[in-house]
């Protein structure tokens, strides 16, 4: 049975069904059992399991990293939370030296089955280091799997996929994913790693979005389709591995590919994208790479504004590319509620 | 007189690992002018003593973890000697089928858990692999070495807190060789007792050995053991001892002027596998060593004969099964 819930809420059932099939997943982070429950993704889970599945640290990111990847090791099944992937920079030596390499490292004889939950912030003058985002840093690491969805659909099907795995998951979200509401089934359900997902068709640019911008893409789409531009939006779903194939596919057709990244430009998915569907064949395609201006993020609304890019400067960019033209502006006026991803297909 | 100097049995199988590491160690300087051996190594010559001390007192199940100068650890535990020589030589039949070396040895049905060459990586690893055994009511406790140079690290602090705080069966024992590489502790601490006032202060019960006597160690770890086994929380032993060689390398490294010889004649003169070894008849020494001289050969051997792994054997083990 399917109805519409949000993604905070997609993300709750799945911890909570996941827990309830297997005594070994425990929760672990700074406030995850506090009364603001990490955003309400824990909220309930110590009443219905009690204090030995769910618990609050020190801080201590680094070391509690290690801790749970110890009880992973040890046959448990850890979810570390952190309400901003700014801390995980804490944690890089575990994550990067240890956690990453636990089952290469030892000839196969350990597996490290972790899921470490970090949100991207933005907006209400997050600032320089409440906004960042750590997934370009460690798509560059073997062993990890990183996800990042943009969908409650998604959201509960890879949070049970990310738990099940016997791999540690980077589980990115985003603090402004937290209002999307969409069709999520009632039933636990796991989704597969590497499978990106269209979030609208088109023949005239492929359209990547990470996370967030994913729907700051499907704004753009709505902008563009007044012109008559039809963006093919993909949203990655899994950064690593990633699934090309579906990008490449789409960049046959359209011959132009603008990936979105939620982060600075410089070595990050944009670059990975790019690079991978030029490898991969011979099509000829124009490219652009768009993220967060080459700057810390500033706190100010006014600054903050030109740091990200949204639905009407990606549509700008786009037209630009396709048309050659820079003066135009989009007339389409965004309503979260119209353009907002809602189906599970 | 101790309990343990009352046991043959103890005696014999003290002297045996202590007998074990010292001629593994001294076969690997000789090896490794060859370059057959494919790896850094840290080695334990004269610290061999805390890990046998400590590694008697526990069970196959409980779990150790420790650093890149993990040998001594490795074969205390009873980690598989043909592995870890296969392992030095990079070869597919080694405890980590070439992919780890000297620094990252393990065997898990040994309980040797992890090793690891950032400095301090295994002490949260250990705390989290001790509070899963409680999680799991297993039975088993968790016992974390740690260099004295390793113990700066941030990521020890936060260990201890947490160990503390959900009283995690763990025993970290500091082994204070009074260098990191060549770093006196003394230049990087103000005092002497540094060590242990930061223990005392996460209030564990802790205690210090002056040397590294194995049969004191292991009388204590025994107590500490039960203790850790009935809930009590985690616990921390400082102990002195030695590194004879170099930091990394089959040499010595007196000729760098950072140590005097003095400094390591006093501890040779107390060295602990001849002490031990004066405990035993001398038939049931030489027994001994020409056993565990036996098994190191055969180890060098089935290294030899072992073949290195496959090219096409590189991606394994980086992700588990692409279903999931």
């Amino acid at each position: 049975m399917s109805r519409i819930i949000s993604y905070p809420e997609a993300l709750k059932e799945a911890m909570t069904l996941e827990m309830e099939s297997d005594e070994h997943v425990f929760i672990l982070g700074q406030g995850v059992d506090d009364p603001k429950a990490i955003l309400g993704t824990t909220a309930g889970i110590l009443d219905k399991f009690g204090p030995k599945r769910i618990f609050d640290v020190p801080l201590a990111e680094d070391g509690i990293t290690g801790i749970a990847l110890g009880a992973a090791i040890a046959g448990l099944k850890p979810i570390h939370i952190h309400i901003r992937n700014d801390f995980l920079l804490l944690a890089m030596n575990q994550i990067v030296n240890m956690v990453a390499k636990m089952r290469y490292m030892y000839g196969g004889v350990h597996t490290a089955p972790m899921v470490i939950r970090a949100t991207i912030g933005k907006s209400w003058g997050q600032g320089p280091q409440h906004s960042q985002s750590i997934y370009p840093m460690l798509m560059n690491v073997p062993g990890l799997r990183i996800v990042a969805p943009t969908t409650p659909y998604d959201a509960k099907g890879i949070m049970a996929a990310s738990i099940r795995s016997s791999d540690p998951v980077i589980f990115i979200e985003h603090r402004s994913l937290y209002y999307q509401k969409g069709d999520v089934p009632k039933e636990a359900y796991a989704l597969p790693f590497g499978k990106a997902r269209t979030l609208a068709q088109g023949d005239d640019v492929t359209l990547v979005g990470v996370s967030q911008m994913a729907i700051e893409c499907l704004r753009a789409s709505k902008c563009l389709n007044e012109v008559g531009i039809h963006a093919h939006v993909i949203d990655p779903v899994t950064i690593s591995p990633l699934d090309i194939d579906t990008i490449l596919t789409s960049v046959k057709k359209t011959k132009h590919l603008v990936v979105v990244d939620n982060s600075w430009l410089p070595g990050a998915l944009g670059a990975e994208i790019i690079a991978a569907c030029h490898e991969s064949q011979d099509c000829d395609f124009k490219s652009l790479r768009l993220g967060f201006a080459a700057t810390p993020c500033p706190t100010t609304p006014s600054l903050e504004d030109a740091f990200y890019v949204d639905g009407v400067s990606i549509a700008k960019k786009i037209y630009h590319m396709l048309r050659h033209d820079s003066d135009w502006i989009p007339n389409t006026i965004i309503h979260r509620e119209e353009v907002e991803f809602k189906g599970p297909f | 007189m101790r309990t343990s100097e009352n046991s043959h049995k103890l005696l014999e199988e003290v002297y045996k690992s202590l007998f074990l590491i010292r001629h593994v160690e001294e076969k690997i300087c000789d090896l490794y002018p060859t370059d057959k051996i494919k790896s850094p190594v840290h080695l334990s010559i004269g610290q061999e003593a805390v890990s046998v001390g400590v590694c008697k007192a526990l069970t196959r199940e409980d779990g150790v973890m420790g650093s890149c100068r993990g040998h001594a650890m490795y074969l205390a535990k009873g980690g598989n000697l043909k592995q870890m020589f296969a392992e030095l030589y990079g070869k597919r039949t080694g405890c980590g089928k070439g992919r780890a070396g000297s620094m990252h040895l393990a065997d898990v049905q040994a309980g040797v858990i992890a090793t690891s060459a950032i400095m301090a990586s295994t002490v949260p690893l250990a705390v989290g692999w001790a509070y899963a055994q409680a999680y799991q009511n297993t039975g088993n406790i968790g016992v974390c070495f740690v260099g004295d140079g390793a113990l700066d690290e941030g990521c020890v602090h936060e260990s201890f807190l947490f160990a503390k705080q959900k009283k995690v069966p763990i025993l970290i024992v500091c082994e204070n060789n009074e260098y990191a590489i060549h770093s006196h502790f003394l230049t990087r601490h103000p005092s002497k007792d540094y060590i242990l006032n930061w223990a005392s202060s996460y209030e564990m019960k802790c205690k210090r050995f002056e040397d590294d006597d194995p049969l004191a160690l292991y009388d204590y770890v025994g107590g500490v053991a039960d203790e850790l086994r009935s809930g009590s929380g985690p616990q921390f032993i400082e102990c002195y001892t030695s590194r004879w060689k170099e930091h990394v390398g089959p040499g010595d490294d007196f000729k760098l002027g950072y140590r005097g010889t003095e400094e390591v004649e006093k501890w040779k003169r107390k060295d602990q596998l001849i002490r031990i070894g004066k405990l035993l008849k001398p038939t049931v020494k030489q027994k001994i060593e020409q056993n565990v001289l036996k098994e190191i050969q055969e180890a060098v051997e089935f290294a030899e004969c072992s073949p290195f792994p496959k090219p096409t054997e590189l991606y394994e083990n980086v992700y588990g099964g692409e279903n999931e």
